[in-house]
C-alpha cells in the first residue's frame, strides 16, 4: 500500500554551521527497512530540492531504527548569516515527512494513522 | 567528597538551561522538586561569545552572557539552600567578569560570598591570528581570508578544565566556552573521580551531556504533532536530569507531575541531535560512537541510556572564530483577499527596483510570501485559482553597508502608502550588524585553561 513517511516514522533536525542534519526514526523496528530501503540519500536530495544545495550523506543508525541524513548548504550560509525565515532549519524535519513509499498490506496495523 | 542525595554511588546532574536566553521558571521548577546535587546551564550560542567580546570592548566588566544576573537571582536561593553547585558556561568573553557579578547578583538575594571558580584560557584570539594559514572548517579556505574581519576566537575546552575547577570546592563554576556535553561529564568526573582516560565512563557522561544540553528538547519540547506525537501539559515542560552511577550508568528522568514526556522516542530525536556521523561524534573528550546506542523505558518520566561507546580524543582543540559578515535588512508588508498573490509579488518588485534607485547594495536578495488568516479573521475562504488567500512579503538582503540594511526594510515599509492596494501590517525590522562563525582546529598546547577562584566561605 501507498504511505507516506509522516505515517512510519518521527524526524527532527539540527543545525551546524551550513549544515542541516535530519534524522528520521521509524515507529517500530518491523517498519524500519522499508523506510531504509526507499529513502535513499539521493531521493531524500531530491524531495529536498531548492533547499538543500550540498551534497547529501546518509549514516544508518539501526539500533534506533533510524537514518541521519546530512545535508550541505542548506542553511542559507549557517544559521549566524542566513537571509532565511528558518536560518536554523528546524523546521526542515517536516519536509521528509510527506515523502511517498510503498509497505506491504500486511504493515498496516503498524502504521501510526491520525 | 559529600555523597549525592541518591546514594554514595550516583549522582543527580539536573539542566537549569539550554540556550542563551532559555526559560528561567522551568529551571526553578526543577531546583524545588528535582533533588539535584549540580545544575548545569548551558547558555551560549554559536555567536554569543563574538557578540560579548564586542561588548567587553566597550565595558570591561560585561561580555557575559544577558540573562546571567536574573538567573542567578532566581537559582542560588535554592542553590544555596539546598546545597546544589551550579556549572555553567555564561561566563561567555568574560568569565573573571561573570564570577563578580555572579558574587554581586547572589548578595542581592541574600546568598552571601558565593564562591566563584572561573574558568579562562579559552580565548586564543591573540595566538590564532599569528597563523594565517589555519584552514577554515566551513569551505576551506584558510583563516587569512577572515583576518582583517576577526572578532573572537575562543576554543571549545573540555571536562577536565571543569573538573578542576570543581575540586576547588567553589559553589559556582563560571566558564567561557566549553562543549556543551563538556559541561556535564566534568560534574561526574569530579564527583565520582573518574580518570580521564576511563573511556566507558567519558561515553557515560558524555552521552547524558548531550542528552541534557538542549533542556526541554528530550523531555518533550521541539517534538509535539497534535493527534499524532502528543505531549501531555506542553505548557509546564520540566526539564530533565540525568543519574549517572559510578560504574557509568545513566538514566535520563524529569520531576514527576511535571508536564512534558520522556521517552525512546524524544531520547531519540535528542540523541541524533545535530550528530553528523554517529560512529564520530567529536568532542573534546573523546570520539563517541552512537551505533549501539539503545533506550530502554524503565519506569514513566525514567529512560535507561545503554551502551554508548567512546574512542580516545583527538589531537585538537576546534576553534569556534567569529567574523563580522556586513548587515542584514529586512522587511515585511501582507495582502489579502482576490489577486492577493499578485500584489504581493508587485510590492516585492517595487521594493528592490526602489532600493535600487535610491542607492541601496546587496550582495544577495531574498523574496518570501507568507501568510494564513491574519488580515481579514479566521472566515475559512480559500484564495482563488489555487493561490492562498492571504500572503505576507517578506524581503530580506545581505548589505555591506548598515544604511543599505535599514533602506531595504525601509522600501518594503513605505509600500503601506507607496505600493499595491489594501496592505496590512509594514514593518521595517532594522539594520541587523552581522557576526558570523567558522571554526579551526589547533592543537592542543596552543591552550592553557586556567582555573581563577573568586571569593570564598570564612
Amino acid at each position: 500500500m501507498s504511505t507516506r513517511v509522516y505515517d512510519l516514522a518521527h524526524a527532527r533536525s539540527g543545525d551546524k554551521g551550513n549544515t542541516s542534519n535530519i534524522c528520521v526514526i521509524a515507529y517500530s523496528e518491523a517498519l524500519y527497512p522499508h523506510l531504509k530501503s526507499q529513502l535513499t540519500a539521493e531521493r531524500f536530495k531530491a524531495h529536498y530540492a531548492g533547499v538543500v544545495k550540498g551534497r547529501v550523506d546518509r549514516y544508518e543508525v539501526d539500533g534506533l531504527w533510524a537514518l541521519n541524513f546530512v545535508a550541505q548548504d542548506a542553511l542559507g550560509g549557517g544559521v549566524s548569516r542566513s537571509l532565511c525565515l528558518d536560518n536554523y532549519g528546524k523546521s526542515l524535519s517536516a519536509r521528509v515527512l510527506a515523502f511517498e513509499l510503498e509497505i506491504p498490506d500486511s504493515l498496516a496495523g503498524d502504521l501510526k494513522g491520525l | 567528597m559529600k555523597p549525592g542525595r541518591h546514594g554514595a554511588s550516583t549522582v543527580r546532574i539536573g539542566t537549569g538551561a539550554g540556550m542563551a536566553d532559555d526559560r528561567i521558571y522551568p529551571g526553578v521548577k526543577l531546583l524545588e522538586c528535582g533533588e539535584l546535587d549540580y545544575l548545569v546551564c548551558e547558555c551560549l550560542a554559536e555567536r554569543t561569545i563574538a557578540r560579548e567580546t564586542l561588548n567587553r570592548k566597550r565595558a570591561p566588566e560585561h561580555g557575559y552572557t544577558p540573562m546571567l544576573e536574573e538567573r542567578v537571582r532566581a537559582f542560588m536561593p535554592l542553590c544555596r539552600e539546598q546545597g546544589v553547585r551550579m556549572v555553567s558556561n555564561m561566563g561567555a568573553a568574560n568569565p573573571l567578569g561573570a564570577a563578580h557579578a555572579i558574587r554581586r547578583e547572589a548578595e542581592k538575594v541574600g546568598v552571601a560570598d558565593v564562591s566563584c571558580a572561573a574558568v579562562v584560557g579559552d580565548d586564543v584570539l591573540e595566538r590564532i591570528s599569528a597563523h594565517p594559514e589555519l584552514r577554515l572548517l566551513d569551505g576551506g579556505a584558510p583563516l587569512e581570508s577572515l583576518l582583517p574581519r576577526l572578532a573572537s576566537a575562543n576554543a571549545y575546552l573540555g571536562a577536565d578544565i571543569v573538573r578542576d575547577a570543581l575540586a576547588t570546592g567553589a559553589e559556582v563554576v563560571v566558564t567561557g566556552r566549553v562543549a556543551d556535553p563538556s559541561l556535564f561529564l566534568g560534574v561526574a568526573l569530579h564527583h565520582h573521580g573518574w580518570s580521564y582516560d576511563d573511556l566507558p565512563m567519558l561515553a557515560a557522561g558524555t552521552i547524558a551531556g548531550h542528552l541534557l544540553e538542549c533542556s526541554v528538547q528530550v523531555t518533550g519540547g521541539y517534538f509535539a504533532d497534535p493527534g499524532r506525537k502528543d505531549v501531555p501539559d506542553l505548557a509546564n515542560l520540566g526539564y530533565p536530569f540525568a543519574d549517572v552511577t559510578r560504574d557509568g550508568r545513566v538514566t535520563i528522568g524529569k520531576t514527576p507531575g511535571s508536564g512534558g514526556r520522556l521517552d525512546r522516542m524524544t531520547c531519540s530525536e535528542q540523541a541524533l541531535y545535530e550528530i553528523h556521523d554517529p560512529a564520530r561524534y567529536i568532542t573534546p573528550d573523546c570520539v563517541m560512537d552512537l551505533m549501539q546506542l539503545r533506550f530502554r523505558e524503565e519506569a514513566p518520566d525514567r529512560v535507561a541510556v545503554l551502551d554508548p561507546r567512546a574512542h580516545p580524543r583527538t589531537d585538537s582543540y576546534k576553534v569556534v572564530v567569529g567574523y563580522f559578515d556586513g548587515y542584514i535588512g529586512i522587511g515585511e508588508i501582507a495582502y489579502a483577499g482576490i489577486n492577493a498573490m499578485a500584489r504581493a509579488r508587485l510590492a516585492g518588485e517595487v521594493a528592490e527596483e526602489r532600493f535600487r534607485i535610491e542607492g541601496g547594495v546587496a550582495s544577495e536578495l531574498l523574496v518570501d510570501l507568507i501568510g494564513v488568516s491574519a488580515l481579514h479573521g479566521d472566515h475559512g475562504r480559500a484564495g482563488e485559482r489555487g493561490e492562498p488567500y492571504e500572503v505576507r512579503l517578506r524581503v530580506a538582503g545581505r548589505c555591506p553597508d548598515k544604511r543599505s540594511a535599514d533602506l531595504l526594510g525601509d522600501m518594503v515599509r513605505q509600500l503601506n502608502m507607496q505600493g499595491p492596494s489594501a496592505p496590512g501590517g509594514p514593518m521595517n525590522f532594522g539594520a541587523k550588524e552581522i557576526i558570523a562563525v567558522n571554526s579551526v582546529l589547533i592543537p592542543r598546547d596552543w591552550v592553557r585553561p586556567e582555573v581563577v577562584l573568586v571569593g570564598g566561605r570564612s
